[in-house]
């Protein structure tokens, strides 16, 4: 039973990264890295955790998904247009005039885009904010938010960390998609935010480590975070920037260029299409 | 003897009667709650009250999740730091997705006095009106003000509300209704008219005295509603009086006074000059002290409207 639904989700992450790929490659810009990092982060989340209804996009009761690395919106995209929040077609017109499809998520427009991000560190004090409506309004909602590991240079996160905490937000549930690689390069070498799990203990939050490619890892830790009651949960998940396509791994070339039609060509065949 | 009220403090109570009013009404605040008077509602609805600590920024992302998911956040501290420290903040996360956040700034202008030139803010009008979805209001008094918060409780999409660290005279009545995008004309002028906002509208009726003494007949209007701006009532007073000064405790730089005058220059050109601060920082000392260091008095918004009279007619001064 659990082994049919980590195939089954693996499945689903395999025809994300196509998706991706297919649309960040006819877009002609954007983010392919961080965007491949995070499928596992997001397929757990939309097809194996989240209570939401793309039916309904602002049924109260949802839970809800900030993506604070907006520039990873491709990943999301594909979810949420395989989830049936819109039609898979718009994934074409990514980026361009009219498109349903910023090229960074704008909640003025897009289905299931709950918070408009892009620029980097702002998307942990909204989950915040939602998190607070939620217990005012006793709605039993769980929100998520996911962190890049260069934007936890911004200092906003932080302001961010020390609220969640203070306020006891034990309904949120915070990743970072701890790739290690940054548009100027290693992480480690531009400005290193290294120890992240012993800064997010020393600021009161519950912190747990996973393979982010590892869809038991992903679902355990989220479970845990569920129960885990007086304080937030980040999850560190340690990924691999560019994963799934062996020449766009752990390459920083591919944070903000996408495949030339020679490279789509090569990554779709490795995702055995 | 004139009344004075704060309009600070007018926030506060009109805070804590919209919180009994409304269950969606919450509060933030960065640290300086009882000076903004944001306290008062803090007291009566604990559950509905969050101070963030020192960080704005922190505070107006806050409140768009809130905003993001129903509630009406009104979320204060001095102007400077509301617009300056968290303006893309409130760029990104407020006026783009037109968040239902309501930003309610004390201490703006240069009478915050004693705390000298990093606390004294002469740019919040620009900075918030450049921003697209973003509405600003500025009071002259303090049931103005009241007027104006109940609106923005009452209107969805982002507002800002300018309110002063010192009292102000009355010059409204308690039941003033409050029409965004509405000036209020003042006085019907002959040879000249003043357009105003906040504290400068009560310098501006002094200097109307003043100039009345010289037999001019100047118009006055509040024009607190900066944006979106009564663009009508500005061509209708250039047309009348063929005389425009433009007078606020802001610098003359994309405030109030390039409002005015980026509606003249495209729709109706007309003599005008803007009294404000001249691209300048402020400096410590007493408000009025401060006001008359940097011009801002009713003394030079008379010489002022002298000029521009001397322009219109193409006197010595062109």
């Amino acid at each position: 039973m659990e082994e049919d639904r980590v195939a089954e989700l693996k499945e689903i992450a395999r025809q994300v990264r196509i998706d991706i790929l297919k649309m960040l490659a006819k877009a002609g810009s954007g983010h392919t890295g961080g965007s491949l990092s995070a499928v596992e982060i997001v397929t757990a989340l939309y097809f194996a955790k989240m209570r939401h209804n793309p039916e309904r996009p602002d049924w109260e009761e949802r839970d809800r998904f900030v993506l604070s690395k907006g520039h990873g919106v491709p990943v999301l995209y594909a979810v949420l247009g395989r989830c049936g929040y819109f039609d898979r077609k718009h994934f074409e017109t990514l980026r361009q005039l009219g498109s349903l499809l910023q090229g960074h998520p704008y909640s003025g427009l897009t289905p299931g885009i709950e918070v408009s991000t892009g620029s980097l560190g702002q998307g942990l004090s909204q989950a915040n904010g939602i998190a607070l409506a939620t217990r005012l309004n006793r709605k039993d909602c769980r929100v998520y938010v996911l962190l890049g590991d260069g934007e936890s240079q911004e200092g906003l996160i932080w302001e961010a960390a020390m609220t969640s905490a203070h306020y006891k937000i034990d309904h949120l549930c915070a990743i970072t998609d701890n790739n290690g690689l940054q548009i100027d390069g290693p992480v480690s070498k531009v400005m290193a935010v290294e120890p992240i799990a012993r800064k997010w203990e020393a600021f009161g939050w519950h912190v747990l480590e996973v393979d982010g490619h590892r869809f038991e890892e992903i679902l355990a830790a989220l479970d845990c975070a569920e129960n885990t009651k007086g304080r937030p949960t980040m999850i560190v998940a340690h990924t691999v920037k560019g994963k799934g396509v062996s020449f766009m791994e752990n390459q920083v070339k591919y944070h903000g260029t996408v495949p030339t039609p020679q490279e789509l060509e090569l990554a779709l065949k490795e995702l055995q299409v | 003897m004139v009344e004075m009220l704060g309009t600070r403090e007018m926030y506060g109570d009109t805070l804590v009667e919209l919180g009994s009013e409304n269950e969606d009404i919450v509060v933030l605040d960065s640290d300086l709650s009882s000076s903004t008077r944001t306290s008062k509602f803090g007291e009566r609805f604990p559950e509905r009250f969050f101070n963030m600590g020192v960080s704005e920024q922190d505070m107006i992302d806050t409140a768009a999740g809130l905003a993001a998911s129903g509630k009406i956040p009104f979320a204060s501290t001095f102007a400077i730091f509301a617009t300056g420290r968290a303006w893309e903040m409130i760029r990104q996360s407020v006026c783009y997705p037109k968040n239902n956040v309501k930003i309610v700034a004390t201490h703006g202008g240069i009478t915050v006095g004693p705390d000298g030139a990093s606390h004294q803010c002469m740019e919040d009008i620009a900075l918030m009106r450049v921003l697209p979805n973003m509405t600003v209001i500025v009071p002259a008094d303090a049931h103005e003000a009241r007027a104006a918060i109940r609106f923005a409780a009452k209107n969805r999409g982002p507002f800002y509300i300018r309110l002063a660290r010192d009292k102000f005279p009355v010059l409204y009545s308690p039941d003033l209704d409050f029409e965004l995008g509405r000036a209020r004309v003042q006085r019907v002028g002959r040879e000249a008219t003043i357009i105003a906002a906040g504290l400068m509208v009560h310098e501006a009726l002094k200097a109307i005295d003043l100039l009345e003494g010289q037999g001019l007949r100047v118009g006055l209007i509040n024009m607190s509603s900066i944006k979106p701006l009564d663009r009508q009532a500005v061509l209708d007073a250039a047309r009348t009086t063929g005389a425009i000064v433009t007078a606020e405790e802001h610098s003359i730089l994309g405030g109030l006074g390039s409002a005015v005058a980026e509606v003249l220059a495209e729709e109706c050109p007309t003599p005008m000059r803007r009294i404000g601060v001249r691209d300048l920082f402020g400096t410590s000392g007493e408000p009025q002290a401060l006001l008359a260091h940097y011009g801002l008095t009713a003394q030079e918004i008379a010489r002022a409207v002298g000029e521009v009279i001397g322009l219109k007619t193409g006197g010595e001064n062109r």
